[in-house]
């Protein structure tokens, strides 16, 4: 069993800092057990358990500091492991943006853990695998999926007097569904803390039902259309964005936060980045909770300094930028870490309804390959795929060829004609969205 | 994957390369522990493969794997980060019941051994019925016990840190003393020592040597900011290539330095620093038709994507559809004998014997001796890349050697062998290349990349692009990105360079499967000419 305790954690953390001769020192135990089934061609492909935990120190000496980890926990190795990451740090170069160690921290409860996911078996997985192949083979389609889940843990000590422990489970779920000529294709996915609000049959009939939708595609020519992205679809602009939100590449004039002084602007005064500034339409409302209820994440960040409910964009403003201690305390902010989920404020319309309201659009299962252009407008290309539909008059018309897209998550969140209902994706709540002027760049024969 | 699983680099130049970490770390000394006794490897072997015939396996294999990292991280004037790993394990993947099993151990006692081994057949015999058709493995002699290393002449893991750092900092002093304003620079070595043992017989002990030295470098300028990356390689090589030979540097007029077997990064710096300032100033490109002369550093990439990829045949077959996707280049277009992947000059060849490149190795992952064969020829599609359960599906009966594990912990399954284009016949220079070009973009570099699942309509960018007038290069552009239909593309390849302009390149982190494993593959070809190549201008206003 590699899934220790809170009250195991802390004992042998304990044991592991008493051999420690260095300034300072901080401990992170990991530990993981999952299980995976990966299905194709209507068939079983791999299926896997795995299991691990392993022990990473870090010491420091001065301004001097040195990781070792070992995956051994006799006595022996874990004196060898303080030994072994105290001599590294003494052949470390000196480092002066190392800051000192956070002391004792108190975190919210936890709600990352479900017993539902513990307890998947086997048997589970090959029912998740069934309930998308039996279908697809009694209506000639072809499915593709892969379903894994895990329980994991994490425990922080050092010896300034802090100590973080957190459990959690996840179980992430995909399949695509293809006709067994090629010309139709469908995808779900599905991703929970809790196995009990997964229902792979579900996905895996949205999935079906796109892949016989989606055979015969019609091209249409590229150019600015009103889309509606399924949250699946949106995500990757998202996340790709909220990667990009930070302070220091900000300050120093490399990211689309940095502040370009205007003509006549004396720049020594100008700000160095936009905070506080309006970049977004004022709908767009963006944080991190690992209190959530559906996307909860560990209450504290991996250096053991605890996670709180942050705003990232209020009403469209640029309200926080996450930030290193070091860089906190050089530019006089308060440090703020990164949050570990993506909490996008949504409406309360479903995606049928968005549907229903649009007069000419397309609707955007999912965008692929995403990769940057230029990272100081953040645009990003990348291809739709697994079902793409033309919505005529508040109807779903037919389906339609992939396109190329060549568009800024910053322009999308300021051309926004509505926010549906959340769903949880990765990890993230993310509504639908209805976009105007959309950028689809050329055609793509792909299916 | 988890987040444990990575490291994460930031700084703008990089966006946040998310690098797979498998592994723990250890100190620098004992990187330079003896690998593990070959005899005592076989004997473990031998407990896992009688294991799982005793409980029904009619196949099985073993490999024991120790795999070594390094990673070195600088920034500017400073040292980010040191990170040694070490993973050790065996993994045991089983035919039962006409179908595969795996499971792996990092406790390499004869008793956890035997019990993943039983464990895998356990897995085949659960997942078996599903099956709808056995297994069918081309069949291969075993070799008994052979031995293969990489050819290094320095080994990266016996270099001091200190000589690594020193290296990595006179790199980011070139950059700044030059034009940029940040640079991150990082040093990649890895090292797997891989024990493969079958019960066909063979006891294959390979010790393969990879080293990826990139940098990341940003210049900023009253209107924005512009990055330039290195134009080094990644290899399959020791440090030696780090030496910076004349000989292996191939001057292109107007343009720069490209890089073969051997790279000057400190050389490479200093240019990207003076790049940097002209980046700042270039022209933003007109969007419209032009004839592209493409730097192996920057082609080496779009062959990865649009010919690598698409001939894998787990994908053409639906095994990658969930993730990665499936293939344009079907059977039947390779059935046909006719399917025209390229114009009449284009030849693609597979070889994973290739000397200095990331995919050489003496035997894959299934103990398949490696080789080389064609791809595409003369401009046709006659081949595939496919393990030893797919070949049948082509008819064909010898597997082509492209089975790989990133490591003991994962099952292997079929990755992108080595895959080139080869050069001209007569030895041509690069400037030959452009010096028909009326209207042209000359670019150098791996930039943006995106293709689609099946792999026609792509989009790829670049480090540097020169506008070629006449016949010669006239001036650094910015803002350049082209995109194409695979075939359409390769169909408009009009000229190549010859074998003296030949260089190979790399990818040091592919990723595919589920869950992802990375592998690393190069592909070789000379400077390369396609007309009337569509390009847009990727500059916005937001």
């Amino acid at each position: 069993m590699t899934i220790l305790s809170e009250q195991k954690s802390k004992t042998l953390l304990a044991k592991v800092l008493k051999y420690s001769k260095a300034d300072e020192i901080e401990c992170n135990l990991e530990g993981k057990v999952g299980g995976n089934i990966r299905y194709a061609r209507n068939t079983v492909s791999t299926a896997g358990e795995e299991s691990d935990l392993e022990l990473i120190v870090q010491s420091t000496f001065g301004k001097r500091m040195g990781v070792a980890t070992i995956n051994e926990f006799d006595d022996a190795s874990l004196e060898k492991v303080v030994r072994r990451s105290e001599e590294l740090a003494k052949l470390a170069p000196e480092n002066e943006e190392l800051m000192p160690l956070f002391g004792k921290q108190k975190y919210s409860d936890s709600k990352t853990f479900f017993e539902s996911t513990a307890n998947v078996t086997p048997d589970d997985r090959a029912e998740a695998a069934a309930s998308s192949i039996t279908p697809s083979k009694k209506n000639k389609l072809v499915a593709a999926g892969f379903l894994e889940e895990a329980v994991t843990f994490s425990a922080i000590m050092n010896n300034k007097g802090l100590f973080a422990y957190n459990k959690a489970t996840d179980v992430d779920f995909s399949v695509t569904i293809r006709t067994e000529d090629g010309k139709g294709s469908g995808w779900a996915t599905r991703n929970f803390s809790d196995y009990k609000l997964l229902d792979t049959a579900k996905a895996s009939d949205i999935a079906i039902t796109k892949s016989m939708g989606s055979v015969d595609a019609k091209a249409m020519e590229p150019g600015k259309y009103t889309v509606i992205l399924e949250p699946a679809a949106s995500v990757g602009l998202i996340r790709n964005m909220m990667r990009s939100f930070e302070q220091r590449s900000a300050d120093e004039g490399r990211s689309f936060l940095s502040y370009k002084a205007k003509d006549g602007e004396d720049s020594e005064k100008a700000p160095k980045n936009k905070l506080g500034q309006k970049m977004f339409d004022e709908r767009v409302n963006i944080y991190s909770d690992p209190q959530h209820p559906i996307a909860p994440t560990a209450p504290f960040s991996g250096n053991g300094y605890p996670l709180a409910k942050t705003e990232w964009i209020k009403d469209g403003v640029i309200a926080n930028m996450p930030n290193s201690p070091y860089w906190a305390k050089k530019t006089g902010m308060p440090y703020v870490p990164r949050g570990e989920n993506i909490i996008m404020i949504g409406g309360d319309e479903s995606l049928q309804d968005m549907i229903k309201s649009t007069r000419r659009g397309v609707l955007v299962t999912r965008l692929w390959y995403i990769r940057a252009l230029d990272p100081q407008t953040l645009l990003y290309t990348g291809l739709t795929r697994d079902g793409t539909f033309y919505i005529e008059n508040g109807k779903i018309k037919y389906p339609i060829k992939n396109f190329r897209f060549n568009e800024s998550p910053i322009v999308m969140l300021n051309n926004i004609e509505a926010l549906g209902k959340p769903e949880r994706i990765d990890g993230h709540m993310i509504p639908p969205m209805k976009i105007r002027d959309f950028t689809f760049s050329s055609l793509s024969d792909a299916v | 994957m988890e987040r444990r699983d990575f490291i994460k680099i930031g700084g703008a130049g990089m966006g946040a390369l998310m690098l797979p970490l498998s592994g723990i770390a250890v100190s620098a000394d004992q990187m330079l522990d003896k690998p593990m006794d070959v005899a005592y490897k076989k004997k473990l072997a031998d407990i896992a493969l009688n294991a799982a015939k005793a409980k029904g396996a009619t196949y099985a294999d073993a490999r024991i794997g120790r795999y070594l990292n390094q990673f070195v991280t600088t920034r500017e004037t400073r040292v980010d980060n040191i990170v040694n790993t070490e993973s050790a394990g065996i993994g045991v993947r089983v035919i039962a019941n006409g179908t595969w099993g795996f499971a792996s151990t990092s406790n390499m006692t004869p008793d956890s051994v035997a019990q993943a081994a039983e464990r895998a057949v356990a897995v085949a015999m659960a997942n078996s019925k599903f099956q709808t058709s056995p297994v069918k493995l081309a069949p291969v002699k075993g070799v008994g016990e052979v031995s293969w290393q990489t050819p290094i002449k320095k080994n990266a893991m016996e270099v001091p840190i200190k000589d690594k750092v020193d290296l990595l900092l006179s790199v980011n002093d070139a950059a700044m003393s030059n034009g940029a304003n940040y640079i991150t620079s990082i040093l990649f070595l890895v090292n797997e020592q891989k024990y493969f043992a079958s019960t066909d017989g063979s006891y294959i002990d390979q010790d393969i040597h990879r080293l990826w030295a990139p940098f990341f470098a940003t210049g900023i300028g009253k209107n924005g900011f512009k990055q330039r990356n290195a134009l080094g390689n990644p290899v399959g090589m020791g440090f030696e290539y780090l030496d910076g030979l004349e000989k292996d540097k191939v001057r292109i007029s107007g343009a720069g330095v490209g890089y073969n077997n051997s790279y000057d990064m400190v050389e490479d710096a200093a240019a990207a620093g003076k790049q940097l300032k002209k980046k700042l100033a270039a022209k933003s490109v007109e969007p419209g038709k032009y004839d592209l002369v493409l730097d192996p550093a920057h082609l080496m990439l779009t062959i990865h994507e649009s010919v690598g990829h698409p001939l894998e045949l787990d994908r053409v077959l639906g095994y990658e559809a969930n993730y990665a996707g499936t293939s344009f280049a079907t059977l039947d277009k390779w059935k046909s004998g006719k399917f025209q992947y390229g114009s009449d000059i284009v030849n693609l060849f597979a070889d994973k014997t290739q000397p200095y490149s990331l995919g050489n190795v003496g035997y894959d992952d299934e103990g398949v001796k490696t080789k080389q064969w064609d791809l595409v020829k003369d401009g046709i599609l006659v081949n595939y890349q496919a393990t030893r359960d797919q070949v049948h599906m082509i008819d064909q009966n010898e597997s082509h050697g492209c089975s790989y594990s990133q490591s003991w912990r994962d099952v292997q399954f079929q990755r992108m062998s080595n895959v080139s284009l080869k050069p001209n016949e007569k030895d041509i220079s690069a400037e030959d290349v452009i010096k028909d070009v009326e209207k042209g973009i000359y670019i150098a570099g791996r930039g943006s990349f995106s293709i689609d699942q099946q792999r026609y309509n792509f989009q790829f960018g670049g480090q540097l692009f020169y506008e070629i007038k006449d016949g010669k290069i006239v001036d650094q552009i910015e803002d350049v990105a082209y995109q194409s239909n695979t075939q359409e593309f390769w169909n408009k390849c009009t000229q190549l360079a010859g074998k003296s302009d030949y260089r190979v390149g790399g990818s040091f982190f592919d990723g595919k499967g589920q869950p992802s494993q990375v592998s690393a593959v190069s592909h070789g070809c000379p400077t390369t000419r396609f007309n009337d190549i569509n390009v847009i201008n990727t500059a916005r206003n937001v």
